[in-house]
């Protein structure tokens, strides 16, 4: 990418030849159309050929929007709780040397690499009857699985290292020079963080936590196991686009599907923007 | 080694991480591995060598498989565009690359399902030649490329962008042509970048689930995946059965992230620098 003005006859480098760079470019174009925007496209295309009125009825219907406050409500609980671990993750790893850091790093990203059906499966061998603490929770009458607390502590797990994720790499790169200059200067550890460490981090941080809003929002696999599809009672957004497929209710699945899209699209382009103004382009 | 001691927080911070991640992460996986540990070896072998188990692990990997490699070429032209080129809408296609990622996995297989089904947009031209892509194994490639397409372009871009002319300048002033200029100075430093990449989307593949039910059909032995046999058989409350399923999964998972991480730490090694 760096080109200095002065080199000339700068050499051809490999696939400049307008041949070989045509044709992969058109190739990758053509496969990136057809595997990554036409269904992008599809969703919104299918949504509005109804109108926008059958949107709106689409998602006032009861069940439909019952799933879309219990995904909010959900969010609203799980978002901010991996936002404080994603923070707190990635201060004790990047801002401190210990033994086992490198494990640790491993043990975050845990969740990202395990299938969302495992991770329902698992929980239900935690707080279901059959489960750990089932005879346990039994004797107290307290009920979890098939609950919304059950769908919370599943997409609590699928999605705990996308903050961290996105704070780990940016922290690393900026060290401890700055906030250690404040502490010694006598601030305490909560205003160093807030004024030296956040303004640092904000735009990976906003990115982070809209990933982790975007994936809690859409998660499908674990909810599926642990929220038992309680029609109208624990069932989400991305079940209940199931529950109106498997009804033949394709306007209707296609009505929920816009708003978890459009949800999706605002993510990437929060992150295109803030690509763009910061000076170091941080992605993964 | 900067050792910062200096900062405070450190107990805190590491109570709540250490804390965190036994109860939500660790907690859950342990119950699971204790519960299929608990069955015996006499219906651990029956569960795993029942035919329509072994069936599904086979569509499992083999789709998996297929998938990663297909976004491994893939993957690795749409790095090698967008690092080499530039072109109208480089820009906006590197953003797009994000939003497998972001983009709800049901939603994913909604879409999908409409654009591949018999009359779908392009279900329809290649139901005409004789290929159907909706309800076959097909299919649930489809739906796994698009959930883990990010995976290797995002892996080997970085090292591309890093790679810089000077080497290639210098190899090729020596007198090398463009076959050994791949095969000496970029494939080398690309490599382990494109096989940690490739790792990473074959270990998504293995656990997708939200967008192939919708476009898979899910017949028992033609396109049933590990992970939707696990959740069926937990609906018919057979839970040893999903315990056993569940748990190799998470083997697997166990065994990818290990490769992937010592893909890595080759590639750290091969780059001479210290994370």
């Amino acid at each position: 990418m760096t080109t200095s003005p002065s080199v000339r006859a700068r050499p051809r480098r490999v696939g400049d030849a307008p041949v070989v760079r045509r044709s992969i470019i058109g190739i990758v174009l053509l496969i990136s159309a057809i595997v990554l925007v036409a269904p992008i496209v599809i969703i919104f295309t299918k949504a509005f050929s109804s109108g926008i009125a059958a949107i709106g009825d689409s998602l006032m219907e009861p069940s439909t929007f019952h799933a879309i406050k219990l995904t909010v409500l959900t969010a609203l609980v799980v978002v901010p709780i991996n936002t404080m671990f994603g923070i707190a993750a990635a201060w004790a790893v990047t801002k401190f040397r210990f033994r086992g850091r490198a494990f640790l790093i491993v043990l975050i990203e845990i969740p990202f690499s395990v299938s969302p059906i495992v991770a329902g499966v698992a929980y239900l061998f935690v707080y279901g009857t059959q489960g750990l603490f089932g005879p346990a929770l039994d004797y107290l009458d307290i009920k979890i699985m098939f609950t919304v607390p059950a769908i919370m502590l599943a997409s609590l797990f699928v999605t705990a290292p996308f903050v961290a994720r996105e704070l780990i790499p940016l922290m690393q790169v900026q060290g401890t020079e700055q906030e250690e200059a404040a502490h010694s200067l006598g601030a305490s550890g909560l205003a160093t963080f807030m004024r030296v460490t956040l303004p640092n981090i904000k735009w990976a941080l906003l990115y982070g936590v809209m990933l982790c809003n975007a994936r809690v929002m859409g998660e499908f696999g674990a909810v599926s196991v642990v929220s038992g599809k309680i029609r109208g009672v624990t069932s989400t957004l991305p079940l209940q686009i199931e529950l109106l497929y498997q009804d033949y209710n394709i306007a209707g699945s296609f009505a929920a599907a816009i708003v978890l899209a459009a949800i999706a699209l605002a993510t990437i382009a929060v992150k295109a923007v803030v690509e763009h103004y910061s000076p170091q382009p941080s992605s993964r | 080694m900067a050792s910062s001691r200096v900062l405070p927080g450190f107990p805190l911070a590491m109570g709540v991480t250490l804390t965190y991640l036994s109860v939500i992460v660790l907690l859950p996986l342990f119950a699971l591995v204790l519960k299929a540990a608990s069955i015996d070896l006499e219906t651990l072998v029956a569960i795993i060598t029942s035919p329509r188990t072994l069936a599904a692990f086979k569509i499992t990997v083999l789709t998996a498989l297929g998938a990663a490699i297909f976004n491994g070429v893939y993957g690795l032209a749409l790095a090698w565009v967008l690092v080499r080129y530039e072109f109208p809408g480089r820009r906006l296609l590197d953003t797009l690359i994000d939003v497998p990622f972001a983009l709800p996995t049901a939603v994913a297989g909604l879409a999908l399902t409409a654009l591949f089904a018999e009359n779908g947009w392009f279900g329809a031209p290649l139901a005409s030649l004789g290929i159907w892509v909706a309800y076959t194994p097909l299919g649930i490639m489809i739906a796994m490329t698009f959930t883990s397409l990010p995976f290797v372009v995002r892996t080997v871009q970085p090292v591309l962008e890093d790679l810089g002319s000077d080497m290639e300048e210098a190899a090729r002033s020596l007198g090398a042509g463009d076959a050994r200029i791949i095969r000496s100075v970029i494939f080398p430093e690309v490599f382990p970048a494109f096989l940690a990449g490739v790792s990473l989307s074959f270990a998504r593949n293995l656990g997708e689930f939200g967008a192939v039910v919708f476009i898979a059909g899910n017949l028992p032995f033609k396109t049933e995946i590990a992970a939707l046999l696990t959740f069926i058989r937990l609906e018919e409350f057979e839970y040893p059965t999903a315990a056993v399923i569940a748990t190799l999964m998470l083997l697997a998972a166990f065994l990818m992230l290990l490769a992937v991480n010592l893909a890595q730490a080759w590639h750290l090694r091969h780059v001479g620098r210290d994370s």
